[in-house]
């Protein structure tokens, strides 16, 4: 049985998927992911934080578009471990 | 000494600020929740301007070289020694070798960590405080940075046995919803009847830019009475003729987005200041976070002072409850 793992963000800000504007995402819903991996980035007080995967696996989902704003303790993505 | 294993988001040294300079455009800096850091002071046993850290939404991991006496004060962030849980308000004993660190911020938004002896750094202009927009004061004028190795000071005057505690009565607590006590003016004259009213009306929402510069809000457009811009002011109806801005004071550019002034910010400009915070109320505004709501109420300076003697009254009861458990001997 797959172990469920949340992504959460411990600081409020503005959610993003990719690293900048004209790049890829970090990571696609689906896509494999591990261990250290950043899956988003969060800007509050004009300095940007990388929020890493915490384990390997396949980062199932999403919860918030690119660009939301989030809360400190949100839970930002799903990774199932493999 | 302290090393710095993780910095955290933005993790400053502040003292009390530096005071007296405001004339010359350097604004005090200096730890934002005033209350919680008299606290944490207390309860090492230090002079009441020693230096804390000052920590912003994410805690550091700090490894502490020697043996000391520590207290985490304000909002609601566990802290853990060596992964084990510990007290916040608490006079706190750590090893040589113990690990500070801690998890999520849960209420609130910034916590102080105050260790016997303050945190020893170079005096700028009578004050230890990070400016980190001039680079002076603090660790080398910024926030900290792995790697970086902490000195503690001697300005600590009374032996705190460990295990003291400040009573929950005495703790404060943070929700997402905020009330912030204003004093209206310097400039309010230039708002419309209707935009004032607005302006006290509506839940105003805290932006991600929000930082010891200042807090911009989101809400709606507040309007300003029509005139012929006297001279000397800007062209834009926000515009006044300069000023010297209070600190806490809230300017609304263009209309758009107010934005209150806070400890790092710029002193003086060409903005109409519609009110100002009182002044036990920037300590709230500390542990205001990115999205959380505030709604602006506006007391008299009478009603600003009463409330100021309740904050004051509660300190000394601090002290009161700090010393008793003491055993009532001071040595300062």
């Amino acid at each position: 049985m797959a172990n469920q793992k949340s992504v959460l963000s411990p600081i409020p800000g503005v959610f993003y998927r990719k690293p900048a504007p004209d790049k890829e995402e970090y990571v696609k819903e689906g896509g494999n992911v591990k261990a250290g991996d950043v899956i988003g980035l969060v800007e509050v007080m004009k300095s940007f934080y990388e929020i890493k995967a915490e384990n390997d696996g396949v980062l199932a989902q999403y919860f918030v578009e690119n660009e939301d704003l989030i809360d400190a303790g949100q839970e930002v993505a799903v990774i199932i471990e493999q | 000494m302290i090393k710095v294993n993780s910095p955290g988001l933005q993790t400053t040294v502040q003292d009390f600020g530096r005071i007296g300079y405001y004339e010359v455009g350097m604004p005090p800096s200096g730890v934002m929740d005033k209350y919680s850091y008299i606290a944490g002071n207390l309860l090492v046993g230090n002079k009441e301007n020693a230096a804390v850290l000052e920590i912003t939404y994410m805690g550091p991991v700090l490894e502490f070289q020697q043996d000391a006496v520590i207290a985490v004060t304000g909002g609601v962030m566990q802290p853990k020694i060596n992964d084990r849980p510990v007290g916040m308000w608490e006079t706190l004993q750590v090893k040589t070798g113990d690990v500070l660190s801690f998890d999520f911020i849960k209420q609130g938004a910034r916590v102080y960590l105050a260790v016997a002896g303050g945190i020893d750094v170079p005096l700028v202009m009578d004050s230890r405080a990070t400016y980190t927009l001039c680079g002076i004061g603090g660790y080398e004028g910024r926030p900290l940075q792995a790697g970086d190795v902490l000195k503690i000071g001697t300005e600590n005057e009374t032996d705190i046995a460990v295990g003291t505690r400040i009573s929950d009565h005495l703790i404060p607590t943070f929700s997402k919803h905020h009330e912030v006590r204003v004093i209206v003016g310097l400039c309010s004259y230039r708002l419309t009847e209707e935009s004032k009213e607005r302006f006290f009306s509506i839940d105003w929402t805290v932006t991600p830019e929000a930082n010891r510069v200042g807090y911009r809000f989101k809400g709606e457009r507040l309007n300003f009475v029509e005139r012929e811009q006297p001279f000397g002011a800007g062209s834009n109806p926000s515009n006044v003729v300069d000023l010297g801005y209070p600190i806490g004071s809230i300017q609304v550019p263009d209309g758009v987005e107010p934005i209150a002034l806070l400890n790092d910010a710029v002193t003086g400009g060409g903005y109409a200041t519609i009110c100002t915070i009182i002044s036990t109320d920037l300590d709230k505004m500390a542990q205001i976070k990115t999205n959380d709501k505030v709604r602006f109420v506006a007391v008299d300076i009478n009603e600003a002072l009463e409330i100021r003697k309740e904050y004051q009254n509660k300190i000394q009861q601090i002290k009161e409850q700090i010393i008793r458990q003491a055993g009532g001997v001071q040595n300062g």
